[in-house]
């Protein structure tokens, strides 16, 4: 940014400077931090003029009649459904119950998943023969609709946890497994003939070179594999459970209590947005050494 | 006397996506004595760099012996060192680690690894960057970590794969008078390769003139200017510019059957 730049943005934000002063350099950081958080109160106050919008438009709606309630819920019905759930209890038990017993499904499903899909992911990048055997299948099973394979579970392990475990398991696997072997391909010559050079053996070739190499690709999938394990976790319910959110949804359908779906979702999506910032948060640890994206400076 | 580095009658075929065999190298002898410097300059596409491949073991010889310390080459060979012409330093390593990579995969402990790598970190100049990832530094010192990273295994070869070609012409002259001393320290054999002649002489005790592609050695002329030398003003004496002519005159005959075989195949 030039002197003159920087002048005339301070003409704006301090009328009472002579025009063309130079900026004082000390003034730099306050003006930065001050453009960041003019940005963040922009892009909030947008975030809740959308939510506002949306939310006011049901609601005005639905109480007119023009949308039937009974059908579509109303903001202020699921709002109420909600505290009723928080402070009293909802059909199934109290309500942190559900949601724990969700989370816990959809993190061991999300654990099994990512590990099945990275070790096999890994094994099969890196051998030739093996990935053009197996090739055949994985897109054979990739192919089928997976969360079909919920039902099989819920006959062959049961209604407890591990029916759920194991759809959301498999939905993640494939996604992971994908970018794992994909990245694996993708890991430049270079680095591997250097590797080589400076003594590296095939193990530590796999774990100083190819997993780290790969890492960017398999820790893109996650954000995407963590929403599949959420679904999982809820098909699994559906197909028969006794507790979780999923059940609750599936109890508040069958009670024709609009409000109660809408509800579930609600803490379906909250679960899932926390899930992302948390591994975000491990990306930005794990992918440290990547150059921060273009594009993410503040302008001032 | 075992020479360092020994290719008779070496050829290297590779088969082409649509089929076809592509000759890189046809019957290429060359020599490196130990401790020798040599640089090996050729028009583009005639098979330098895959003369370091064999060299170094990362490419098997289709034709002819590869010798390296008087053993046939199978594999990758222990006392080499390889700096490529692309970044090769590992991008999800710190500067520390990078060049301590070397010793770890030779069965030194972390803390070994890291304190022979501090010692050689200072002995490139990069003191005080340990810590930095490779995208947080500039080209030239991205190079300095790779000198530093083969450099610290000790080699007694040494490859050099154009490692300057990117970086501007000031950098360049200052590292290449680095690699100089650098390398007058360890006395390894270094194969440099390049397509700039004033670098090759310059640097190196010997300039091997590979022909335009299928590559094999021309000629090779011996560069009997003193050490130690300064790189930007060797070339102002009298027998740079001597040696220079003599060279050029080999090696312009090549240029121009290659670039005439690019303007055909660009034309086809």
């Amino acid at each position: 940014m030039s002197v003159r730049n920087l002048a005339a943005r301070l003409e704006v934000t301090a009328p009472s400077s002579a025009p063309g002063n130079p900026a004082p350099i000390t003034d730099l950081s306050a003006l930065r931090i001050r453009a960041r958080r003019r940005r963040q109160l922009n892009i909030y106050g947008l975030r809740v003029l959308v939510a506002v919008l949306v939310l006011g438009t049901w609601e005005l709606t639905t109480r007119i009649g023009i949308v039937d309630q009974f059908f579509f819920g109303q903001p202020s019905g699921i709002a109420r459904q909600l505290w009723i759930w928080i402070t009293e209890e909802t059909a199934l038990g109290p309500l942190w119950q559900q949601v724990l017993v969700t989370m816990e499904e959809t993190v061991l499903g999300f654990i099994v998943g990512t590990v099945l899909g990275v070790v096999i992911g890994v094994l099969l990048g890196r051998n030739r023969l093996l990935a053009d055997v197996f090739s055949i299948y994985i897109k054979a099973a990739n192919a089928i609709p997976r969360v079909v394979l919920g039902a099989l579970f819920a006959i062959s392990l049961g209604l407890d946890i591990r029916s759920k475990v194991a759809t959301a398991a498999i939905l993640v696997f494939f996604v992971v497994f994908f970018n794992a072997f994909q990245g694996v391909r993708e890991v430049e010559r270079n680095l591997i003939a250097n590797a080589r050079i400076l003594g590296a053996d095939d193990r530590r070739l796999t774990t100083e070179v190819i997993i780290p190499s790969a890492l960017s690709w398999i820790i893109a999938s996650l954000h995407i594999s963590f929403g599949l394990a959420l679904v999982g976790a809820v098909v699994g319910e559906l197909f028969g459970a006794t507790q979780g959110v999923g059940e609750l949804i599936y109890s508040a359908e069958h009670n024709f209590n609009a409000n109660g779906v809408f509800a579930g979702m609600l803490l379906l999506a909250a679960m899932a947005l926390l899930a992302e910032a948390i591994i975000t948060a491990l990306e930005n640890r794990l992918v440290r050494w990547r150059p921060p994206a273009v594009g993410s400076e503040v302008q001032i | 006397m075992t020479p360092a580095i020994e290719l008779r009658g070496v050829t290297k075929r590779f088969l082409t996506p649509s089929g076809g065999v592509y000759t890189a190298l046809r019957d290429l002898n060359l020599t490196v004595q130990p401790g020798e410097f040599c640089a090996v300059v050729g028009p583009t596409g005639c098979g330098k760099s895959t003369t370091l491949a064999l060299i170094s073991g990362l490419e098997p010889a289709s034709e002819g012996e590869v010798l390296v310390l008087g053993r046939p080459v199978h594999g990758i060979a222990e006392d080499i060192g390889y700096v490529f012409q692309t970044d090769a330093v590992f991008p999800w390593k710190t500067v520390l680690d990078n060049v301590a990579a070397g010793p770890r995969y030779h069965g030194r402990t972390t803390g070994q690894a890291r304190s022979m790598a501090r010692e050689w970190i200072s002995r490139v100049g990069l003191s005080g960057f340990e810590d930095r990832y490779p995208y947080q530094l500039s080209g030239g010192m991205r190079k300095r970590v790779a000198l530093a990273q083969s450099l610290i295994n000790e080699p007694q070869i040494l490859l050099m794969d154009e490692p300057f070609s990117a970086l501007d012409v000031q950098t360049r002259a200052l590292m290449e008078n680095e690699l100089l001393s650098l390398w007058a320290n360890t006395r390894a054999s270094v194969v440099f390769v390049t397509h700039d002649l004033e670098e090759a002489i310059a640097l190196a005790d010997r300039v091997f003139v590979i022909s335009a592609g299928p590559g094999t050695v021309k000629a090779n002329y011996p560069v009997p200017l003193s050490r130690p030398r300064n790189v930007t003003e060797i070339r102002m004496q009298p027998q740079f510019s001597q040696i220079y002519g003599e060279i050029w005159n080999d090696l312009r005959d090549e240029v121009l059957v290659s670039y005439e075989r690019q303007k055909l195949s660009g034309a086809a």
